[in-house]
């Protein structure tokens, strides 16, 4: 008889055809589809960790993604109710985006994905995001939190004027701006004016829990 | 393993590339001396001597344009502009290596044939921003057969019409492969009388006559830079890591980093398949350069991106095959290791590759170590941040070439350079770059 501990396992274990097997036969057993979803939150967790750890890394957190998909089609497919795979985000908001100039996305969305997996909700406004877009998204959304990604050396100044954008709107002092890709470190964090670089997504993940846990 | 008889391949490769220098028109005979003096120190680098200094070659992108007061998309539309921008930088900062204007590529042709797997200033990124890769799924998951089956058919029929808007009708072209009994030949043709299939052969006419333009006026831009200041080439011809040919530009990375768990023994067969393509295409164009160096940038293959049993199983094969077959033919393979390799540089120094026939250029991986796995074993290149040319000062700059020069370049293979490509940098950085280069690289 298949468990919801079976299912966890083998969605952290990036088993595709196993976990949408197992899924199936909850779902004939009863299983409510919430408790389901709980099950997959839980072994996205485990996805995250692993990632930290360096035991997984780009192949394993996309294919995560894929098998969850495919569990909340099954979902809506056997029992006719909609999945919310959605992360919970009860942790607080994180605006994120690629600056202005530079579409290179790969980073930044691993970075969205850990932010989410982590608890937090992750407003991503995607690629060559203008400056005052990321203000907008912030007065929006009320993020205490803004992650910048870039992987050029021309998007250096774009960076510095989202920092300084955030000046001129009068909320610097209520936010705190990471930044981070390939091309960044410690002296452009400097040269930008943000609050912190970070090295990787995990990186990013600690200085979430110590900006956010801080300011809660 | 390589078959014996590669170094002399090498040798006559590297005397013919010598021997170019008396078919060229220098300035004087002191550009000619320098020029040749140059080479002979790259040289003496990539055999793993100490030069009588260490060269300098960092990877230039368009920062000549910007430093020159025009835009990437000036450089990229305009040959006069372009020459003039990057004859000043040429001028102007005592590098050993050329910058080549060719490697910005002529923009009215990507324009007019609709190149969808770039985007490119004033062409969907700022004008004064590089050209970038957009990630897409120009080939489908289910099309990993007819790659392995027939890569060329593909390319024609499938792959190009995606990948250039111009050649989107190209899909109602029959395989060229049935041309082959009169009774059916004339019917072979009826594809080409179709007015798109027509309408896009004459932007292919026309887009043919942009790269002879581009060439002729480019190509002498640059050999006029060479002739008047004597740098050199360092890049003679171009392939890619069959893991990276299908990630970058034709499944994309996350379809890609997909199909390594749902169909990993497709994605085997064709980077397989694709072996003998990039060795032709490294070969061919090495020749067409003149010079036995074949560029081959590395990009999913990095520490950050895969693990160590993805890249044993998956990346390495294939990228170290490529590797045997170019030097057996004498070609010296140039990786351009972008990104952190610090878990990887086992690979690098596989004793399978002969001693010194490769050269490794590294960004952000750890040059102790480098030197650690790699001294005596392979020439390598490294590693001045273009966070610190952008962001630094001159003392930074030269602070950190010295250590790398002390630390790692003392025993000879090394190579000064900077970790990335140069765009946007402080312009007295890079003369600080050059300066340390010189006052701390004399053996």
């Amino acid at each position: 008889m298949a468990t919801l501990e079976d299912l966890k396992k083998a969605v952290a274990g990036i088993e595709e055809e196993e976990s949408l097997k197992l899924t199936s036969e909850l779902l004939a057993a009863g299983i409510a589809p919430l408790e389901i979803v709980g099950a997959c939150r839980e072994a996205m967790e485990v996805v995250g960790s692993r990632f930290e750890e360096g035991e997984y890394f780009l192949p394993e957190l996309m294919m995560a993604g894929e098998i969850l998909t495919g569990i909340s089609d099954k979902i809506r497919d056997e029992v006719e109710e909609e999945a919310d795979m959605g992360a919970k985000g009860e942790l607080g908001t994180v605006v994120i985006g690629t600056v202005e100039g530079d579409i290179h996305d790969i980073g930044k969305d691993i970075v969205a994905f850990m932010l989410e997996v982590n608890g937090y909700k992750v407003v991503d406004l995607g690629v060559d995001v203008a400056p005052d877009d990321f203000v907008k998204a912030v007065q929006e959304h009320d993020a205490k939190v803004v992650g910048m990604s870039c992987l050029l050396t021309v998007a250096y100044d774009p960076m510095k004027a989202t920092v300084e954008a955030f000046d001129k709107a009068g909320l610097r002092d209520k936010v705190k701006i990471m930044i981070g890709g390939a091309a960044t470190d410690e002296q452009i964090r400097e040269y930008t004016g943000a609050d912190a670089w970070g090295k990787d997504a995990t990186a990013a993940v600690s200085l979430a829990q110590k900006w956010i846990g801080g300011a809660a | 393993m390589v078959a014996e008889g590669w170094k002399e391949k090498r040798q006559q490769r590297l005397a013919a590339w010598r021997a170019g220098a008396d078919e060229m028109e220098f300035a004087s005979p002191e550009v000619k001396e320098k020029y040749l003096e140059r080479m002979s120190i790259i040289i003496d680098a990539l055999d793993g001597k100490k030069p009588a200094r260490v060269p300098i070659c960092p990877a230039i992108g368009f920062f000549p344009a910007f430093y020159g007061g025009i835009t990437a998309e000036d450089a990229m539309y305009d040959y006069g502009k372009l020459g003039q921008a990057w004859g000043k930088f040429h001028a102007d900062f005592a590098i050993d290596s050329h910058a080549s204007p060719l490697i910005i590529g002529p923009g009215k042709l990507f324009e007019l044939l609709g190149y969808q797997v770039y985007q490119w200033p004033g062409h969907g990124t700022p004008p004064d921003t590089p050209y970038q890769a957009v990630e897409g799924e120009y080939m489908k998951a289910e099309e990993y057969d007819l790659l392995i089956n027939d890569p060329s058919d593909y390319f024609t029929r499938c792959y190009l019409p995606r990948a250039f808007s111009a050649l989107a009708p190209w899909q109602a072209l029959a395989p060229v492969t049935d041309l082959v009994e009169l009774p059916f030949v004339g019917g072979g043709f009826i594809p080409f009388g179709i007015p798109p299939v027509q309408e896009s052969l004459q932007k292919l006419l026309a887009a043919g006559q942009i790269a002879m333009e581009w060439i002729g006026t480019v190509g002498a831009i640059a050999g006029q830079i060479k002739a008047t200041t004597g740098v050199v080439d360092t890049i003679g011809g171009f392939s890619k890591a069959p893991f990276d040919i299908l990630s970058d530009t034709m499944r994309g990375t996350r379809p890609f980093m997909i199909d390594l768990y749902r169909r990993p023994d497709k994605v085997k067969a064709a980077m397989e398949r694709l072996v003998p393509l990039a060795v032709s295409q490294g070969i061919r164009s090495a020749q067409a350069g003149g010079l036995p160096i074949v560029f081959i940038p590395l990009h999913k293959g990095a520490d950050a991106f895969v693990s160590d049993d993805i890249y044993r199983e998956f990346y390495w094969p294939t990228l170290k095959a490529v590797m045997l077959n170019l030097i057996e033919e004498g070609l010296i393979p140039y990786l351009f290791v972008e990104g952190a390799y610090n878990t990887r540089l086992e690979y690098l120094a596989d004793p399978e590759l002969p001693p010194f026939s490769s050269v490794y250029f590294f960004d952000k991986t750890d040059m102790t170590k480098v030197k650690e796995a790699l001294g005596g074993v392979q020439c390598f290149a490294g590693n001045v941040p273009v966070s610190m040319m952008k962001a630094g000062t001159p003392a930074d700059v030269r602070e950190y070439v010295r250590d790398l020069i002390v630390n790692v370049g003392n025993d000879g293979g090394f190579i000064l350079s900077t970790g990335g490509v140069v765009d946007h940098a402080l312009p007295e950085n890079l003369t600080a770059f050059v300066e340390a280069g010189l006052e701390f690289g004399q053996y």
